[in-house]
């Protein structure tokens, strides 16, 4: 007997056995993600090269040091550091938004973006820029910056909140008319911007412009400290999601025969993504595709069981936002690129790549 | 023998039609019953509210002498476990992680043997690795049910026997794995399980089950042991065609369709 147990423990195959990477994802991803941070800490406008990095961090002895010590420190702590941490918790809310959205609608194309939760977002923070700008003068001009995260905030959860009333019925929801809602919606918040340009001036114009295009400049502590909770319980609700999501690729019903409580499932993921996507907009501007490139291809080497895919989600969009904002502010310094329309340009392509892909399977 | 399933005044109404009227039935532990009927007849529809997916608009579901409405979708699924018609799985999951899903809160290691089993029992150890969606229709259903097999494991486990729903299950199958189905079915329902499944193929019903329920219309029309319910007339009145029943060597009724015509030529009643 104790020997045919001793055989049960070992047989058991891992799941997603014959994947590779799988069990040393995470550390790998760690891994790279401080390498990439480390990178994104030396370059650019002020270089601390390697050498000098551990001083500045106050790691090394000597911390009395010179001046030159002293400006690293100033520029490490006040300007950069923030801005990678919120650069990557910025990446990592996007992707796990996404892995969480395309789980619930069942498709590797579904984003956050799509639905109109993202672009709720941007007309509210457009209206914050235009009205705190004309309407009230000088006493709410420099609420400005404080206001634009919580107005893009505020307005990423409304759209939700009205999907969500649009879809639901007696307790039910209906994803696909979430999908359909979610398109009127952007239509309609996409109208409501053009009429905000139309009537902006000059000034607000290139404000809009700028923030729709995305950036993670001028990102301070305070804003940092707004998205680490965010990220926490996100990070906590994926735990507590993945098994159902994972059944849920067998459709509602089905989910439901295994066990799942799917309508508090969808609340859930409903209530996070937007969050999610609301707080990360809100501190980036409209950053897409990192919600589609980045699930997909983690999907491709360690599989679609989310229990780990949306972990290495949160870390790999993380390294993919690094990289991009340190090349955003280095390929054209002293000036910054909108980091969105790197995004855009790496992240479209492969989205077309994806549709090529399902065509083609589809035709076999 | 105990009651596993129960059902009282079963009605199901979507806005003005009347997809099940008044259908009434209980199933004790260990009977193999096949639902049979012309399409649209309900069948699914019954199925569907016998697994607690769907809520009656009359009747009630007692499931092991509780109302199935009690039971929360967890306690639900350790308790009946349900084979679908189509499933469309759209991301890359391994035939392996689809059948642990059956698994519930178990880890792999500790549902791994029955995973194994399950596996084996279908014929799909050597596919384990493969993607299912790149499999064929039929190797995809038999997946499935090794994944509902594994959750009804899991399930009587902890509850003693409980409920296996099977709609349609060989509907994509070759010859030689609808038998295969059927006698791991059958294996269950010797072990103490209710097995309710809806069967297109009549002599296959026949073989599976000794019990076998009518519905047509909407109502159940006929329910009882199979020599009493394969005969030539309920079967015209059912399927409005004609066909001779024999004998096979063992005794059991086989029927061999006559003609594809429709007897009558009225159209049928809705």
């Amino acid at each position: 007997m104790s020997v045919a147990v001793g055989t049960d423990a070992r047989s058991p195959q891992r799941t997603g056995a014959g994947r590779r990477f799988t069990s040393i994802a995470i550390p790998l991803l760690l891994a790279v993600l401080a390498a990439t941070a480390i990178v994104a800490l030396t370059v650019g406008a002020a270089g601390i090269p390697l050498s000098r990095l551990p001083a500045a961090l106050g790691l090394a002895g000597n911390a009395t040091a010179d001046a030159m010590t002293a400006r690293d420190q100033l520029v490490l702590w006040s300007i950069r550091i923030p801005r990678i941490a919120a650069t990557a918790m910025v990446g990592g809310l996007l992707a796990a938004a996404g892995a969480i959205m395309q789980g619930l609608f069942r498709n590797p194309l579904a984003d956050p973006a799509l639905v109109g939760v993202a672009s709720g977002g941007a007309l509210a923070a457009a209206s914050a820029i235009v009205f705190t700008d004309s309407r009230f003068g000088e006493t709410l001009r420099f609420l400005q910056t404080e206001l634009l995260p919580l107005a893009a905030f505020a307005g990423s959860l409304a759209t939700t909140a009205i999907l969500y009333g649009i879809s639901s019925r007696a307790g039910r929801t209906s994803i696909a008319i979430f999908l359909l809602a979610g398109v009127a919606i952007t239509a309609i918040t996409n109208a409501g911007i053009g009429l905000l340009v139309f009537i902006a001036d000059d000034r607000q114009l290139r404000d809009i412009t700028f923030w729709m295009l995305g950036s993670m400049s001028g990102v301070t502590w305070t804003k940092a400290a707004v998205l680490a909770p965010v990220l926490v319980i996100g990070l906590a609700a994926c735990a507590y999601i993945a098994r159902g999501l994972d059944l849920l690729v067998l459709g509602e019903a089905d989910a439901f025969h295994g066990g799942v409580d799917v309508e508090r499932l969808k609340r859930i993921s409903i209530v996070m993504v937007s969050a999610m996507t609301g707080v990360a907009v809100s501190i980036s501007g409209v950053i897409g595709f990192v919600g589609i490139v980045v699930p997909h291809l983690l999907r491709l080497v360690i599989g679609p069981a989310h229990r780990l895919l949306l972990p290495a989600s949160v870390l790999s969009g993380a390294i993919l936002m690094v990289g991009a904002d340190t090349l955003a502010r280095t390929i054209v310094a002293p000036a910054e690129m909108p980091i969105g329309i790197l995004t855009a340009a790496v992240g479209a392509p492969v989205f077309l790549g994806i549709l090529l892909r399902q065509r083609g399977l589809a035709s076999l | 023998m105990s009651t596993v399933i129960e059902a009282r005044g079963l009605s199901k109404r979507a806005g003005r039609a009347t997809l099940l009227d008044d259908v009434g039935l209980s199933v004790e532990a260990g009977e193999m019953v096949a639902i049979i009927g012309p399409n649209g007849a309900g069948k699914s529809t019954l199925l569907r509210l016998l697994s607690g997916d769907l809520r009656p608009s009359e009747g009630e579901v007692r499931l092991k002498q509780r109302d199935i409405t009690s039971y929360t979708p967890r306690e639900l699924a350790a308790r009946r476990a349900m084979l679908s018609q189509h499933i469309n799985v759209t991301f890359p999951f391994t035939v392996e992680e689809i059948v642990l899903m059956g698994a519930g809160e178990r880890s792999a290691r500790d549902a791994g043997p029955l995973v194994e089993a399950a596996l084996d029992e279908v014929g799909l150890s050597h596919f384990r690795e493969r993607q299912l969606p790149t499999l064929s229709g039929g190797e995809q259903q038999r997946t499935h049910f090794a994944r509902v097999l594994v959750q009804l494991a899991c399930g009587e486990a902890e509850h003693g026997p409980g409920l296996l729903l099977l709609d349609e299950p060989t509907s994509s199958l070759d010859l030689r794995h609808q038998i295969d189905l059927v006698e791991a079915a059958r294996r269950r329902a010797a072990g103490g399980t209710a097995v309710i499944a809806i069967l297109h193929d009549l002599n296959l019903a026949i073989r599976f089950a000794n019990r076998l329920i009518v519905l047509n219309g909407g109502r159940l029309t006929a329910d009882g042991p199979r020599a009493d319910i394969v005969t030539r007339e309920i079967i015209r009145d059912i399927f409005e065609i004609d066909a001779v029943v024999h004998q096979a060597d063992d005794g059991v009724p086989y029927v061999l369709p006559q003609s594809m015509r429709a007897v009558q030529s009225e159209p049928p009643p809705r």
